[in-house]
């Protein structure tokens, strides 16, 4: 097997044991870069240089280390960060032309709680612009391919980063999670993705879209590596207020521990048919027909790659209920007042002031203002903050704002009462495999619908991860969501891991 | 016909907090341009606000000096509008969820006591200034003063005049520098003001238009711009006109308000609470925490000066219009054992000083020690209330003790008897004339008599005995 197709742990595995340096890992990602990322464009900027010094400076720590030592957990393990979390004195542009040329003076949290962990910087990763689009075709710099059928979308915002975790061009990635913006890609290139509960990661240096949403996580070929990463970015940041002072726990601690007796939620108004699932619905699906036990908008066999995987949890010994959200139907709806409210104010700094895109021509302040955003974002955020400018004006708060806020706490209140009677809750991860480039770019609306099953998630705060669990006949990938309680990652990776190890689609890979 | 104004003031006060509200940035005034920011207060990409915890602190603070009601939960919001001394394009404020609600001031107008209500006292930002002076084709932003912790001072339309007003304002600067959380300097900004101003006939239940007041940044300029506006406003009503509701700018040059912008030019702010920053519990042990903290206050200080030390309540309220000479007062009252002495000496020579010298109590050469020790010696007759005004300009003016200038120039009362007799027999011996006249029944002369002695003792007799000794000499 080629070094960059090794999962995170086994990697880490061969630079501890001295078999391989961190910098023959560098240097393998970086042919495989070169090799694969012309066809897959997943990179917005590529840091060789970097690379390098990162690379010699861990092998440095690994020479010097005694045999016993407990080396730092990403110690020479080659990763790939969004590009919209700030990298010091590494351009970080949040595929805008806005801030085409803005290289921060200083570090997320995250990316710098990757550094004391050794990691080894690749480069920064393609999106949609400032996270808003669910295919990375709102890239102010072209969008990227999903290695697995380079005619579609890899999903998106943080298209780049699955996709580079897809085509094996790092061994791991961050994204950042606002409406699905981590999960959907995982599912539509075949990898794992978590977005934690809210607050578990700071959000310091992460380029705010929708700040009461947002939240980093790692994109990874398996769950254990999954479990590694969130050990490493998690925690109380005193920079981000809204990072949540609880205890971190280990979450590789428990990962093996299986599901017996785990109690698994089917949400019934995404599969309305669950409980009287006819014995031949396999049969019902193939004749072609929406059968009823299918709710609209969910691709078939989507559905069937969910069942089967609830009918492998069940043979894990976990136990299978059904339960309700009744509000769910209002999350899309929420959501686009929601986040494009907090992204009209969010992104009002962009005025061409003190630093990013200025226009060239101008008459007066106005005239700059106006240019410079009509010039510098593209059509998908300034759709977004025209919307969110509405939705805050005067007349009409308490109709948008106030109602999105007041039907967010009952979707909120529809996961603790479901986590009353379950563990976890199943659900698709994306209605649709990844759809072709080019095929919902005209209808927004149907781009938003990608993320049905996602967006509710961000709504409650609930952290939410994705993973491989199955293929459909043009050989796509499929997702399944797990979601879980505030806090209960652990939960969540431990079902996963059990579900992971008991079949093989994480091991599949794109023929690149 | 008869008007009424009603006027309700918004009160801006920065605190004196060593670094900005949301980073580590210092407040330090008067540095170079941007030299006090950071990529929090520049409002770069990604960064995040933290809040300040002493900021809150001194909030809290205000809201108890001022009977307000601390909320135990409230919420910062976002105040949305585009200009280049605001960085991030929304200015972090508060709008449903203020941190103080209601409480009042009281404060004395002609003997009588006026309460000045509340609406709310709230937590902000303060934004950076833009320069254009001698920038040829530019303009140019400083941002150091952005991100510096304001609090603003809502009250309820309570006011009913100029006056009123500059004396409310002369109060709430009294109880936050009592407290400690603001410098109370108008000029140098750190304590501004608007005015919401109406007038209504008189007796008339619902109140006029009002126009609200910007730029006016001394005490002088709070009550002349009220008075215009308050004039301007009924002239309107009384040549037929309508008022109305607008902002204007008072220009201190021509004594004028100017109109700024109307009701239909008014920025929509679209306030939405901030999603950065959770919302501040308070909890009990917060409050009593800095319930303990709090200083007597002016009000509670005044009666206490008249009842502890018998001063006229006009002199304590005086002596508490600030809390660096309510100390000065009170060193020097205890130390010297006359407070009323020292009342005395602090609302006339002391306070005469400082204000030829445009000094503020608490820079005072004279320290209450050495002021106390020379009413110490007129107390203990050692020297007269007349010597003592050449003693207190010799220890104002310099680093002595009453007692050093006394020896250094002679300046002992003579109280012995023989001394006086023996320059009483001499002045006597010299002025015949008037010796006879006196004996005669012209006994005002005695007043030319104690001149003489005085003149010939250097002021140094003690008045009491020259004349009590006088009188029997030239019975």
């Amino acid at each position: 097997m080629e070094l960059h197709s090794l999962t995170l742990h086994a990697l880490r595995e061969l630079i501890i044991k001295k078999e391989i340096t961190a910098k023959d890992a560098a240097f393998a990602y970086t042919r495989r870069i070169g090799q694969v990322e012309p066809e897959v464009n997943a990179f917005l900027t590529l840091t060789p240089n970097k690379t390098i010094e990162m690379a010699e400076r861990a092998d440095k720590v690994i020479s010097g280390q005694p045999e016993a030592g407990q080396p730092a957990p990403l110690l020479g393990v080659p990763l790939a960060i969004k590009d919209n979390m700030c990298t010091e004195g590494i351009k970080t542009t949040c595929a805008s032309r806005m801030l085409e040329n803005f290289i921060p003076p200083y570090e997320s949290t995250a990316t710098r709680k990757l550094m004391d962990a050794g990691y080894v910087l690749l480069g920064k990763t393609n999106m949609d612009e400032f996270a808003m689009g669910s295919s990375t075709e709102n890239s102010a710099f072209g969008a990227t391919k999903n290695p697995w059928d380079l005619s579609r979308i890899p999903g998106g915002s943080s298209g780049g980063s699955a996709a580079a975790v897809a085509a094996d061009m790092c061994a791991a990635a961050l994204g950042s999670d606002t409406g699905g913006s981590i999960r959907q890609p995982a599912a539509c290139c075949g990898v794992v993705g978590l977005k934690p509960t809210y607050g578990r990661v700071s959000r310091y240096g992460l380029v705010a879209f929708a700040s009461s949403l947002d939240q980093i996580g790692p994109i990874t070929k398996d769950v254990e590596d999954c479990a590694i990463m969130m050990n490493v970015i998690g925690g109380h940041d005193p920079l981000d207020s809204t990072s949540a002072d609880v205890a971190l726990p280990d979450f590789t601690a428990n990962l093996k521990d299986g599901i017996k007796g785990l109690r698994v939620g089917i949400p019934r108004e995404y599969f309305p048919g669950y409980l009287n699932l006819p014995q031949d619905w396999k049969q019902a699906l193939r004749l072609g027909e929406r059968s009823y036990f299918v709710s609209p908008g969910i691709d078939k066999e989507v559905f069937a790659a969910i069942m089967e995987a609830v009918n492998a949890l069940q043979s894990l010994g976990a136990e299978i209920k059904e339960i309700s959200l009744p509000h769910t139907g209002h999350a899309v709806a929420t959501y686009y007042i929601l986040a494009t409210s907090e992204a009209s104010s969010n992104l009002a700094r962009y005025d061409g002031v003190k630093y990013g895109y200025r226009a060239k021509e101008h008459e007066d302040l106005l005239d700059m203002y106006k240019r410079t955003r009509s010039e510098g974002f593209g059509p998908e955020v300034k759709r977004r903050i025209m919307l969110g400018t509405y939705a805050l004006s005067s007349g009409y708060y308490e109709a948008y704002y106030k109602k999105a806020q007041q039907v967010r706490t009952l979707i909120k209140r529809d996961f603790d009462d479901a986590f009353k009677d379950v563990d976890i809750i199943i659900t698709p991860t994306s209605p649709t495999p990844a759809f072709k480039l080019g095929e919902k770019t005209a209808d927004p609306l149907q781009m938003y619908l990608s993320d049905i099953f996602t967006i509710s998630v961000n709504l409650a705060g609930i952290p939410g991860l994705s993973l491989p669990c199955g293929m459909t006949g043009s050989n796509l990938p499929v997702g399944m969501q797990i979601l879980g309680r505030h806090w209960g990652e652990e939960t969540v990776l431990r079902a996963a891991y059990a579900y992971e190890q008991a079949t093989d689609w994480h091991t599949r890979k794109p023929g690149m | 016909m008869q008007y009424e104004p009603v006027i309700g003031l918004e009160v801006h006060a920065q605190l004196k907090t060593a670094s900005k509200i949301f980073c580590g940035c210092s407040t330090l005034f008067g540095q170079g341009p941007n030299s006090q920011t950071c990529q929090v207060c520049i409002g770069m990409p990604g960064v995040l606000p933290v809040l300040n915890k002493t900021a809150m602190d001194f909030i809290i603070k205000t809201g108890l000096a001022m009977n307000c009601a601390v909320a135990p939960y409230s919420r910062f919001a976002r105040k949305n509008y585009f200009y280049p001394d605001l960085p991030k394009g929304y200015q972090i404020s508060q709008y449903e969820l203020p941190v103080c609600q209601g409480g009042y001031v009281d404060m004395a107008i002609d003997g009588e006591t006026k309460r000045i209500g509340l609406t709310r006292i709230h937590l902000e930002e303060d934004a950076g200034k833009n320069l254009h002076e001698g920038i040829e084709g530019a303009s140019h932003v400083d941002l150091n003063r952005t991100g510096v912790p304001l609090m603003e001072i809502v009250s309820e339309p309570d006011i009913r005049s100029a006056s009123e007003a500059a004396e409310y304002m002369r109060k709430l600067r009294a109880i936050l520098r009592y407290i400690d959380v603001c410098d109370g300097n108008m000029e140098e900004g750190s304590l501004r003001c608007d005015a919401n101003v109406s007038v209504r006939p008189a007796g008339q239940r619902e109140f006029g238009t009002r126009a609200e007041l910007k730029n006016m940044n001394s005490f002088k300029n709070v009550q002349k711009a009220i008075e215009y506006e308050i004039k301007r406003q009924i002239a309107v009503i009384e040549d037929g006109g309508k008022v109305a509701q607008e902002t204007r700018l008072w220009d201190a040059n021509q004594g004028i308000t100017l109109s700024m912008r109307g009701k239909e030019e008014a920025h929509d702010y679209r306030y939405f609470p901030e999603p950065d920053l959770v919302p501040v519990e308070v909890s009990k042990e917060w409050l009593d925490e800095i319930r303990e903290t709090m200083p007597e206050l002016p009000d509670a200080k005044r009666e206490r000066f008249v009842r502890e030390y018998g001063i006229p309540d006009y002199d304590a309220m005086v002596l508490t219009e600030s809390r660096a000479l309510a100390d000065y007062y009170e060193a020097a009252a205890k130390l010297s054992g006359a407070p009323k002495q020292a009342s005395n000496w602090i609302m006339g020579d002391v306070l005469r000083e400082l204000k030829n010298a445009g000094v503020e109590p608490e820079e005072c050469p004279l320290e209450p020690e050495r002021l106390a020790g020379m009413i110490k010696l007129i107390e203990s007759g050692v020297i007269s209330g007349k010597i003592a005004k050449t003693v207190f300009e010799e220890i104002y003016n310099s680093r002595k003790t009453a007692e050093e200038v006394v020896a250094e120039k002679g300046l002992v009362q003579i109280t012995d008897e023989g001394a006086i007799a023996k320059v009483i027999d001499e002045v006597m011996a010299a002025n015949p004339h008037n010796v006879e006249q006196y004996k005669t029944g012209k006994t005002a002369l005695l007043g030319f008599f104690v001149g003489q002695v005085m003149k010939k003792t250097g002021g140094k007799a003690n008045p009491g005995v020259v004349n009590e000794l006088l009188r029997k000499k030239l019975a």
